[in-house]
């Protein structure tokens, strides 16, 4: 995304302003409109805001991840930029041909045969017929659906649907591909042929745009994450930030800040907090920074010998770094009441992306503990192009031989 | 760049014929798909209802008494009818019945009604086919020249039945009410034209009921009567002056320049109506 072209690449997608209502009726047939025609009709109808005031515009060639709660008009504004709802107010522009794997198979007629769905599908999805003629083999060994081509598609297993389905939609070579979830479904096997396909898309400077519930899923695919909330954009930009955005919007609250809570074991974390080099409180560090991991502790009584851990985890849970103060031969001081115990990590050396902060407090000589999942998010931004949880610096050399 | 929803449909839908032509397949082959006598029943459907009103109305009823080859007079007003109503009846359907791809992929949705009105061109080309074999084997056509009478009933009808079909197929998916309201209006538009009876008849009755002219004024307005009386003397040779309202030509012109204006205004409607059809469905 930084400068790998030099020239600005051209806008493939631009919203101005655009908002969409959507009215809520409550009756649905005749005898109910005219009964409840006029003011009476008010009460029968809700207005709500699925998208509002949304102006964005998104470049050719980037991979744009669409965040947000359930309700939060990710889908909404997947449609509207896929033209299959209009705006209440403000414009959608696109360029290109766009596939939207919104639902796969969409149009797909069971009594047909695979091959004439093949056909109408892919026409749908604007392809030519003599484009189809060139793509259909193809289409075919990508699905490896193999002789069941010429069955009725309502005797495909559900997998055989929609692997043709997904066939169909990757082999009409759209320059805008609209993702709505549809990666949640099907076997493993097929997912990671999604995936890669998606990420060939990519690689092939296509523009996609994904609306997804997974962050790592996000993390992994997207050059940019847009965050909204309540039809709202909360936030644009950075796919990694965009996920520390997306953390807030879900816990309502900024992370590290939970309300305090009033101690009810013998011994508790109440909260985690993150400080840099320097002391101050942060949430994100480069890769190879200091950073202190403030546990704060609390008892409900004194507590001669006791121990602090904690764990640092992806978001999808596996742990990456982990210790305790038994493990670090540390003996720390009875506790009485509200303290809080500093460990550091001289040298951060984790990949870019997101990490949980979980710490636990346990009692040694009167046997209690407590534990704070998730009391913390640290993002790690890196220069390395290295992937996976672990930075490091890689080289290359050549073997010269002969 | 594209702005969804705004002009330059007429384009969009010609760009994507190709689409139009498989949608139209795909109702046909669908329709009779898995059914033994298949394509057979678009022509024995009408058929039967050819022989029921034939002998039921023409014999029991003696309507074909008063009227010369009374079995291509019932068949060419039915053909055309039939054609008009499964237009009305198709595209009013269409949206609902396409609820799947107007809801997850972009289309011009117009293409759906478009559909259903191929569709039911096709089964009424094959209608035509026998009507004109027909009309030949009980020597009814009438002299050639008259037969250009088919060009006038056929704008009639297509843009009547275009501009109605768009407009009840995007106010359907708001109100289901509508399919139903158009079964009632379609079976008293059926008798409303002189399919069954002849215009004369029409004129005998206002006479001796001694009704004003309006009368028959407005029943001469109807554009589906009009198509079926320019379709009467394309086909139906045994006609006389009598058998027609004075000035056809130019009712037809008149209600033809009345059915681009409800044709334009119910593409305008459409387009409006179409934003919201994602959700709505």
């Amino acid at each position: 995304m930084e400068d790998s072209i030099p020239q600005p690449r051209p806008d493939i997608v631009r919203l101005d302003g655009v908002t969409k209502h959507f009215i809520v009726r409550k009756d649905n047939s005749l005898k109910d409109r005219i009964v409840h025609l006029g003011q009476l009709g008010r009460a029968h109808r809700a207005d709500f805001v699925a998208v509002d005031d949304v102006t964005l515009t998104i470049e050719a060639g980037t991979t744009v991840g669409l965040l947000g709660a359930n309700g939060s008009g990710k889908s909404t504004l997947l449609k509207l930029i896929g033209g299959i709802v209009s705006p209440t107010s403000g414009t959608v522009h696109t360029r290109g041909r766009m596939a939207a794997l919104l639902e796969l198979g969409a149009g797909f007629h069971p009594d047909l045969s695979g091959r004439e769905n093949v056909y109408l599908n892919a026409s749908i999805l604007g392809l030519t017929r003599s484009q189809i003629d060139t793509q259909f083999d193809a289409i075919v060994a990508f699905s490896g659906i193999g002789d069941f081509i010429d069955t009725a598609v309502k005797f495909y297993s559900s997998g055989m649907y929609v692997r043709l389905a997904f066939a169909v939609a990757v082999h009409t070579d759209p320059d805008i591909l609209l993702v709505d979830e549809v990666l949640a479904v099907g076997d493993e096997a097929f997912q990671r042929k999604c995936m890669e396909r998606i990420t060939q898309f990519r690689e092939e400077g296509r523009t996609i745009i994904l609306v997804s519930h997974s962050a790592q899923q996000v993390a992994e695919l997207c050059d940019r994450g847009i965050v909204l909330s309540d039809g709202r954009v909360v936030y644009d930009g950075d796919t990694n930030e965009a996920i520390g955005a997306l953390r807030d919007v879900l816990d309502g609250r900024r992370v590290g800040e939970a309300a305090p809570t009033d101690t009810m074991h013998p011994i508790q974390v109440k909260r985690i907090e993150i400080l840099d080099g320097d002391g101050e409180a942060t949430r994100a560090i480069d890769e190879g920074d200091p950073v202190v991991i403030r546990v704060h502790v609390d008892s409900l009584r004194r507590i001669e010998r006791w121990e602090v851990g904690f764990s640092v985890d992806t978001p999808l849970g596996h742990m990456v770094l982990a210790s305790n103060t038994e493990a670090l031969n540390v003996r720390l001081a009875p506790i009485a009441g509200p303290t809080h115990v500093d460990l550091r990590i001289d040298e951060v050396h984790f990949g870019s992306g997101q990490y949980y902060i979980n710490a636990n407090a346990a009692g040694v000589s009167e046997s209690s503990s407590h534990g704070l999942m998730q009391g913390a998010m640290l993002t790690v931004r890196t220069d390395n192009t290295t992937f996976g949880t672990v930075a490091a610096s890689v080289s290359v050399t050549e073997a010269v031989d002969g | 760049m594209r702005t969804n929803g705004r002009g330059g449909k007429i384009r969009e839908i010609l760009t994507r014929r190709e689409l139009l032509n498989l949608l139209v397949r795909r109702d046909l082959q669908a329709r009779y798909r898995d059914s033994f006598l298949g394509f057979l029943w678009t022509v024995i459907r009408p058929i039967i209802q050819f022989l029921m009103y034939f002998i039921v109305l023409g014999q029991f009823l003696r309507a074909a008494e008063g009227i010369d080859q009374f079995a291509i007079y019932l068949f060419s007003g039915l053909t055309l009818f039939t054609f008009f109503s499964d237009m009305v009846f198709g595209s009013t359907g269409s949206i609902i019945g396409n609820a799947g791809l107007v809801k997850k992929i972009y289309l011009p949705r117009e293409i759906f009604p478009l559909a259903s009105i191929g569709a039911a061109g096709f089964m009424f080309t094959v209608q035509l086919v026998v009507l004109l074999v027909a009309a030949v084997i009980f020597q009814a056509l009438p002299e050639p020249v008259m037969m250009l009478w088919f060009f006038p009933s056929m704008f009639l009808v297509l843009v009547y039945g275009i501009g109605i079909g768009l407009l009840l197929a995007a106010l359907n998916v708001y109100l289901r009410d509508i399919q139903y309201l158009t079964e009632v209006v379609m079976m008293l538009a059926m008798w409303a034209s002189p399919i069954v009876y002849s215009w004369q008849m029409v004129v005998d009755a206002v006479a001796r009921l001694s009704l004003p002219s309006w009368v028959l004024e407005i029943y001469a307005a109807n554009p589906l009567t009009l198509a079926v009386l320019g379709f009467h003397k394309a086909f139906w040779g045994a006609g006389t002056p009598a058998d027609y309202p004075p000035e056809l030509g130019l009712r037809m012109l008149i209600a033809g320049v009345v059915g681009v204006v409800l044709l334009v205004i119910a593409q305008k409607v459409f387009t409006r109506l179409q934003g919201n059809f994602a959700q709505e469905l």
